[in-house]
């Protein structure tokens, strides 16, 4: 069973944290909302096709990325993680350009930044994090996968598997998955049999924490434990943050047609930035001078992000053969040439 | 005259000894764990047991459980696994059992493995193998003897091959196996008792190149997999009677080997395309709208296809009619003969 539950108390607490590092999952989630309020604007202006928003979850991604090393760690996304990869240290033009549709993956380099390709399976990168913690082991090293997954992920097939893999050979993986109540237009009373994601960990054997994906703190404290163990060769986590998905699916969804607005503006109203914000002015982490600088310095990250992808260049379209394989084939090569031929005018 | 063509004779290099198909390729697993300590092999019952077509037959024992190894019953997880192993460094050679047990994994074939190198614009490479015993001809029951080729060949990023014999088979896993690309390497299980001479050499020729196993001048069969043997004994019996046949055997489905096909074709002016999968939407389409376009002043006779039919994969008394036989082969033979 869940370990601790801390879901829904109007306001949280940092106290057992290092200041330094409740300043900064502040910097990363105030930049992350700044961006993604810029990102919205970027879809109604049309440099974006669609976007996803993460706004409501800055805590949970913030929070467990933020307890990973990205110098030795690796992280699984799907294609909702963008405060999850400004935590983590990705280059976040590079990620935000998947969401100008510039190349699927995003331009980022996936290798250097030890985070996974934007990943529209929602579920299929989830074994991708047990192969490679598995690798880690057989290598002797000590890196920690971390997967983020949502609850309309948590039905999927891959999930199961993945988890039962991960428990057979006590990888070091973390499952974190964002329940942020709505998959889509579902929510989590027809999506989810049994009330809990975090309660299956226990058929897995291993530890399932439920934890309040609003509370920063919380959230970063629980990762880490979890970190801790499967570093130390204890084996896997499931860590079920529960959040809330407070914008539409996407840009081109309209929530109207299948919730109140009601319950949404409760959870807007237990905004995690917020409730970051007041604790650590609570604890004394930070007064408002310090806070009005730190958003300061982010409402210009995020624009500086804004710009660079907004003016980023398309890729060429030789770039649709380039990566297909690494040892050409005549057929590729014959293709190409047809491209150039009769589509390249 | 025919001549049949003695493959390994030319290049021998290597030690000539008479294994089954499914010994070779053994061997050339084993040549592979041992020339490379980031190729791991893995899958359902692969380790204790050694596979069951023995494939892997005494791996873990001599490699360790942690390069051999066995996982849990999941298809997509082993699969998936895969991408994870290879984005950590390691060059995975997953088996999924039987041809039939892809299908649950194909989200990760499909949609992660073929397309990863090409997501991370090659930060990510995939050089996955994926052993894939496939293909009918031994009564096996349900999802047990299908034909995948053309699902794999249609997907942008796998390469597909397909041995026919045990040298082809030692060869051809040495050369996907150090591909730097997911190769999908079907195993014909008709044949992985079908004992040869086999010289354990280096592979000498390039990815995607086929091979001519028996020269004639009056039309080519082109097959792959258990149906070159086929096409052999219908180039024996056509012999007989004064028709020399060509059989081609394409080896790798992805890149296919158009040049090939068309140097073959061109010299004899008919071609018979032979597969076990089903007619519509069979790699035979493609094949026979490469060798018309690439061939059709001299063509003689349109392409023919023999192949298994529009049906789901039928039980043992029904397989040996729904698998192409030498009669219906020589038929299509005959009648681009009298085109």
């Amino acid at each position: 069973m869940p370990q601790h539950a801390s879901v829904g108390r109007g306001s949280i607490t940092v106290d057992h944290l290092p200041p330094d590092l409740t300043r900064e999952l502040y910097r990363h989630m105030r930049t992350a909302r700044d961006l993604d309020t810029e990102a919205v604007a970027l879809q109604r202006q049309g440099v974006f096709p669609a976007y996803v928003s993460v706004r409501g979850q800055e805590a949970a991604q913030v929070g467990s990325a933020a307890a990973l090393d990205p110098a030795r760690d690796f992280v699984f996304p799907t294609y909702r993680e963008m405060a999850a990869a400004q935590a983590y240290g990705v280059d976040m033009v590079g990620y935000m350009a998947t969401h100008r549709a510039l190349w699927h993956g995003g331009l980022y380099d996936v290798a250097a930044s030890r985070f996974g390709a934007v990943n529209a399976v929602v579920g299929g990168p989830v074994p991708h994090a047990v192969g490679w913690a598995v690798g880690e082991r057989l290598r002797g090293d000590d890196g920690v996968a971390l997967a983020y997954f949502g609850d309309g992920a948590s039905s999927e097939g891959d999930v199961h598997e993945a988890m039962n893999f991960a428990g057979v050979y006590g990888a070091p993986v973390v499952f974190f998955c964002q329940n942020n109540q709505w998959a889509l237009s579902v929510p989590n009373e027809r999506q989810v049999a049994g009330g809990s994601i975090a309660a299956r960990a226990e058929g897995y054997g291993m530890p399932g924490v439920l934890v309040d994906g609003n509370d920063a703190g919380a959230v970063h404290h629980a990762t880490a434990e979890a970190v801790a163990h499967a570093r130390r060769g204890e084996g896997p986590t499931l860590i079920e943050a529960l959040t809330y998905r407070v914008e539409p699916h996407s840009t081109s969804d309209d929530a109207g047609r299948y919730r109140d607005d009601s319950e949404a503006e409760r959870w807007r109203r237990r905004d995690p930035v917020a409730l970051l914000r007041e604790a650590l002015t609570a604890a004394g982490h930070a007064d408002e001078a310090a806070l009005a600088e730190i958003d300061g310095q982010a409402l210009e990250e995020a624009r500086r992000i804004r710009d660079g992808v907004s003016t980023a260049h398309e890729p060429d379209g030789s770039e649709l053969f380039t990566h297909v394989f690494r040892e050409h084939t005549e057929e590729l090569t014959r293709q190409r040439r047809t491209w150039k031929e009769e589509v390249e005018l | 005259m025919t001549e049949l063509i003695e493959h390994t004779a030319d290049t021998a290099t290597g030690p000539v000894v008479e294994l089954s198909m499914q010994q070779a390729l053994n061997r050339a697993l084993r040549t592979l764990l041992s020339e490379n300590g980031d190729t791991l092999v893995f899958g359902e019952d692969v380790g204790t047991l050694g596979g069951v077509f023995r494939v892997t037959d005494g791996l873990q024992k001599e490699f360790g459980a942690d390069r051999v190894f066995d996982t849990p019953l999941a298809e997509s997880a082993i699969m998936g696994m895969s991408v994870g192993l290879a984005m950590n460094g390691w060059r995975p050679v997953p088996e999924l059992q039987f041809d039939g047990f892809a299908y649950p994994a194909v989200d990760q074939i499909v949609n992660q493995v073929a397309r990863m190198n090409y997501r991370t614009r090659g930060a990510m490479p995939m050089p996955v193998t994926l052993r894939l015993p496939s293909f009918g001809g031994i009564q096996a029951p349900e999802h047990h003897g299908e034909s995948l080729e053309a699902l794999f060949a249609h997907t942008p990023g796998l390469k597909v091959a397909v041995p026919s014999d045990p040298g082809e088979a030692y060869r051809l896993l040495l050369q996907a196996v150090r591909c730097d690309d997911p190769v999908v390497f079907m195993e014909p299980k008709a044949r992985y008792w079908d004992k040869r001479p086999v010289e354990l050499a280096e592979p000498t020729e390039p990815v995607g190149t086929s091979r001519v196993v028996r020269r004639g001048s009056h039309g080519t069969l082109i097959a792959w997999g258990a149906m070159v043997h086929r096409c052999l004994q219908v180039a024996e019996l056509a012999a007989e009677d004064g028709v020399e046949l060509e059989v081609l055997d394409l080896r790798w489905l992805t890149p296919l080997d158009t040049e090939g096909l068309a140097a073959s074709v061109r010299r004899t002016k008919r071609a018979v395309v032979v597969h076990e999968a089903p007619l519509t939407a069979g790699l035979g389409a493609e094949i026979a709208t490469r060798v018309t376009d690439a061939c059709f002043g001299d063509l003689a006779a349109p392409v023919q296809r023999v192949t298994g039919f529009d049906v789901p994969y039928p039980a043992g008394p029904l397989e040996p009619q729904y698998l192409p036989t030498i009669d219906r082969v020589l038929l299509a033979v005959q009648r681009t003969l009298e085109y």
